[in-house]
């Protein structure tokens, strides 16, 4: 294990490969990608279906194990460890948006919210004064004890933003977060995504939606598993969100 | 035609799709029928040796026996004169007989001692299993009772303390089996008083064999256990201390040996010899027999619950894996009715095989638990596999599998076909108080009192099954300490075989029941698990709490098995109330916890290593 506390970069991958099957049936999903991530940036990355922008942020997150190359996290390399250690980074260094959600049907918001610090140790009372902090900041503070059968999209996705944040993750990653909603929701997640731009924190989000990717301060286009092209966008277009994506009120 | 083709196919399809599940299956019915097969036939397999002896002993139809009562000798005229009644076509005997307590090296026991001739009788030549037969200053000792004692050829005993010399070991089919051995003492089920000579009244009934008129006993072996030997009739006259103490016996051959029991209703008499057919000596040798098969019943049913259990889960299991297959099936237009005979027709194929490798596994073993033991030579032939045995053996393994997968059945032809093809899971349970308390606990206990509380049914299907398993084997414990208390050797080896089957087939059902529920969960709380691993839980914590979701229901499961148990065993055995040591209760609960960690930690952590990605993936697809 190699930590390196000098490492400017929250996320660093040099030469990250991820392969499956064997011969003729090889696929390579991402190939030779090398990527560095600082502090308080955001980064989009698209591509079409199926170029391995999923498996990337999977790696990314520790999800999932790349076949070669090199990963860093939070300054420390992560390509080599345990599942238990990886765990224990996904835990405290990584927030996951998905694009499906992925609450859990049987669990209040505030529940779904709350489980992240709960598996993370902290106290049930912590754990929860932190859920319905994070509820009011996504502005679902009075749907705290809904089941997400009971919340639209929109809501749904604004929860597992929320806990995604529940224990002040070094990087977020968002997988199509917007993937599922319709326009209104849509414009809700653009919006909160933009304040957590605000506020500094660092964010991965893959997507197809344009709207998004023009809201990051560096935009990674991706086919067949590699970087095709990487832009800087000036400074992204923070305070001009909505009448960028033309999703004004 | 067309249709039920089409429902065989992919009902076959589907089970060669998943081998192991199909195995496991078969397993759990056929250790039902495998158990209510052993019983069925057990009593006939009993009957085998029996008859091996009979023929090889030449064993009387009757045998009738008379002593001497309160002071007056034993009427040897009226034994004579049975000889010479209608039907009888051969005899042996009067031969003399002696109650008398015998001494060997490994311990005492009351016998009868029968003269008998050295040269060889026609009816009723014990067979030799050892040595030779008798010669004066020789005893020959049945072989349950030389067993029992541990004597053998050239061994010394006493018999009335005075010395002799085993020269042979017998078996004999005109005896009931040591420690029993019962002459004109007893009465058997073919004699019945006769109304015009009402017996005697009596006030020392509690004292006298079951229909013995008191007055009649005044003879017999001084101790408890009774066993036979035989000696020359000279040494038996000698151990008498009068000629006019001795008892009689005489051997009868009739025409008809079936008729046995028509013959001693004619000349049974309370005041004459005591008749004994040779269906009462069989039956007093199934006596064993009938207990084994009274337990083995008992244990079928008990396994076949398990069954019903182990089915219920896996096909539960199964119908949340095939969600997508179903919504194809309607897809395509398979109605509803369709859907649910595809998948009750799988396990019908499974149970009908299983019914015919239960109705093999029982016809081979029934033999091997029924040996007979050392009182009968030979072993039992294989049991006859009658219509009615196979009939029941096959409804029972049909009823099993029709009620533990009606309901995934129905549940899934009701499915609707988009929720369906979007593989939809099964909403979960909310226990809101279970979630409550669960946050309160460490991450494994967290995650395995959630898994618990989101689907209760298989939570009480868990307990139920090992509820059912403890209580077998609480029932088994006491009627084991029973036994050993209670019954000879070959009894106590014999009904321990028996025992050791159904404790084997329980706790091998209830092994893969436990394996069945922690796939099931695993299976079924696959992406809520891969989500907690995406949100930091540690794969020990996911696999900690997949245990520990079974081994809560299991504690539960055993604490509720040891009064029911109990309760088994005197519904069972109503007149003995076995009263178990805390200890022993202990031992069984934290074993059963134990076994059921160690059983599950596999699948649990199989469960907990999936990958994460591709499960929470596969929800988009």
């Amino acid at each position: 294990m190699v930590n390196n506390m000098a490492d400017p970069a929250v996320l660093r991958a040099a030469g990250l490969r991820k392969e499956y099957g064997r011969g003729e049936g090889l696929v390579r999903a991402v190939d030779g990608v090398d990527l560095e991530v600082d502090p308080g940036e955001t980064v989009a990355v698209m591509g079409p279906s199926g170029c391995g922008k999923s498996t990337l942020l999977h790696l990314l997150g520790g999800l999932d194990r790349p076949s070669a190359g090199q990963l860093w996290l939070a300054g420390r390399r992560i390509d080599q460890i345990g599942e238990k250690a990886l765990a224990q980074i996904r835990r405290h260094a990584v927030g996951f948006v998905f694009q499906a959600f992925h609450l859990m049907e049987e669990l209040t918001a505030a529940e779904n919210v709350e489980l992240p610090a709960l598996l993370a140790g902290r106290s049930p009372r912590a754990a929860r004064r932190r859920a319905v902090e994070l509820l009011d900041q996504v502005g679902l503070a009075d749907r705290a004890q809904f089941l997400p059968p009971a919340l639209s999209g929109g809501q749904r996705q604004r929860v597992a933003i929320a806990r995604a944040l529940s224990n002040q993750p070094t990087v977020v990653l968002a997988d199509e977060p917007t993937g599922n909603l319709d326009s209104a929701a849509t414009l809700d997640v653009l919006r909160l995504l933009e304040t957590l731009h605000q506020t500094g924190q660092t964010l991965v989000i893959v997507t197809h939606d344009a709207r998004i990717a023009a809201t990051a301060d560096r935009l990674i286009t991706m086919r067949d598993g590699g970087f095709t092209d990487q832009t800087r966008l000036t400074g992204g277009t923070t305070g001009h969100l909505s009448a960028l994506a033309g999703l004004d009120d | 035609m067309g249709q039920t083709r089409l429902i065989a196919r992919l009902a076959l399809r589907d089970l060669r799709r998943r081998p192991v599940e199909a195995a496991l299956l078969l397993l759990a019915i056929m250790a039902a029928t495998t158990t209510l097969t052993l019983g069925l036939f057990l009593r006939e397999a009993g009957s085998d040796p029996f008859q091996s002896t009979r023929e090889a002993t030449a064993g009387p139809d009757v045998i009738a026996s008379t002593g001497p009562n309160d002071g007056t000798p034993a009427d040897l005229a009226s034994l004579e004169a049975l000889t010479d009644a209608p039907g009888v076509i051969d005899h042996s005997g009067p031969y003399p007989m002696i109650g008398a307590e015998l001494e060997a090296s490994g311990g005492t026991a009351g016998v009868w001692a029968q003269g008998r001739d050295p040269l060889a009788a026609s009816i009723d030549q014990p067979k030799l299993t050892q040595g030779s037969w008798v010669r004066d200053g020789g005893v020959v000792v049945e072989a349950g009772l030389a067993d029992a004692l541990g004597v053998g050829e050239e061994d010394q005993i006493t018999v009335n303390g005075r010395s002799f010399h085993v020269v042979g070991v017998a078996v004999t089919a005109a005896a009931t089996p040591y420690p029993d051995v019962c002459y004109a003492t007893c009465w058997f089920g073919a004699w019945e008083p006769d109304q015009d000579q009402p017996l005697p009244p009596s006030d020392e009934s509690e004292s006298q064999p079951v229909g013995a008129p008191d007055d009649i006993v005044t003879f017999g072996p001084p101790v408890g256990d009774t066993g036979l030997v035989w000696l020359t009739e000279a040494d038996v006259s000698d151990l008498a201390p009068a000629a006019d103490a001795l008892s009689y016996i005489v051997n009868l051959r009739l025409t008809d040996p079936a008729e046995a029991p028509t013959f001693v209703g004619t000349h049974g008499s309370i005041r004459g010899p005591a008749l004994a057919t040779w269906q009462d000596i069989l039956d007093m040798h199934t006596n064993v027999v009938q207990d084994q098969q009274l337990a083995l019943l008992s244990g079928s049913w008990l396994v076949g619950s398990l069954a019903v259990a182990s089915i219920a889960v896996l096909a539960g299991g199964r119908m949340a894996d095939q969600t997508r297959r179903v919504g194809l099936l309607k897809a395509v237009g398979g109605t509803p009715r369709l859907v649910a005979a595809v998948l009750l027709a799988e396990y019908v194929v499974v149970a009908l095989l299983a019914t015919a490798a239960g109705l093999a596994a029982g016809w081979l073993a029934a033999p091997l638990l029924t040996d007979g033991g050392a009182s009968l030579v030979g072993s039992a032939g294989a049991p006859s596999l009658t219509m009615s045995r196979v009939g029941v053996v096959t409804a029972v393994a049909l009823g099993v599998a029709v009620v533990a997968t009606f309901v995934p059945a129905i549940r899934a032809a009701r499915t609707s076909t988009v929720h369906a093809l979007a593989d939809s899971a099964r909403p979960p349970r909310r226990g809101a108080w279970l979630i409550a308390i669960s946050a309160q606990l460490p991450v494994p206990l967290l995650l395995a009192i959630r898994m618990a509380g989101r689907r209760p049914r298989r939570v009480v299907l868990g307990v139920v099954s090992i509820a059912i398993t403890v209580s077998g084997i609480v029932a088994v414990l006491a009627a084991r300490a029973q036994l050993a208390a209670s019954v000879g050797t070959d009894e106590l080896h014999a009904a321990n075989r028996v025992l050791l089957v159904i404790t084997v087939m329980l706790v091998a059902l209830a092994a893969v029941n436990a394996i069945f529920i922690t796939w099931a969960t695993a299976l079924d709380a696959r992406h809520s698990l891969a989500l907690a691993r995406a949100l930091g839980a540690t794969p020990r914590e996911v696999s900690a709490g997949l245990s520990a979701a079974q081994v809560l229901p299991a504690f539960t499961g055993a604490v509720l098995g040891i009064p029911g148990g109990i309760g088994l065993y005197m519904a069972v055995v109503p007149d003995e109330a076995p009263i178990p040591q805390l200890w022993w209760l202990l031992a069984v609960v934290a074993g059963t916890v134990l076994v059921v960690a160690v059983l599950t930690a596999i699948p649990a952590r199989l469960g907990a290593r999936r990958p994460v990605a591709e499960i929470l993936q596969s929800e988009l697809v």
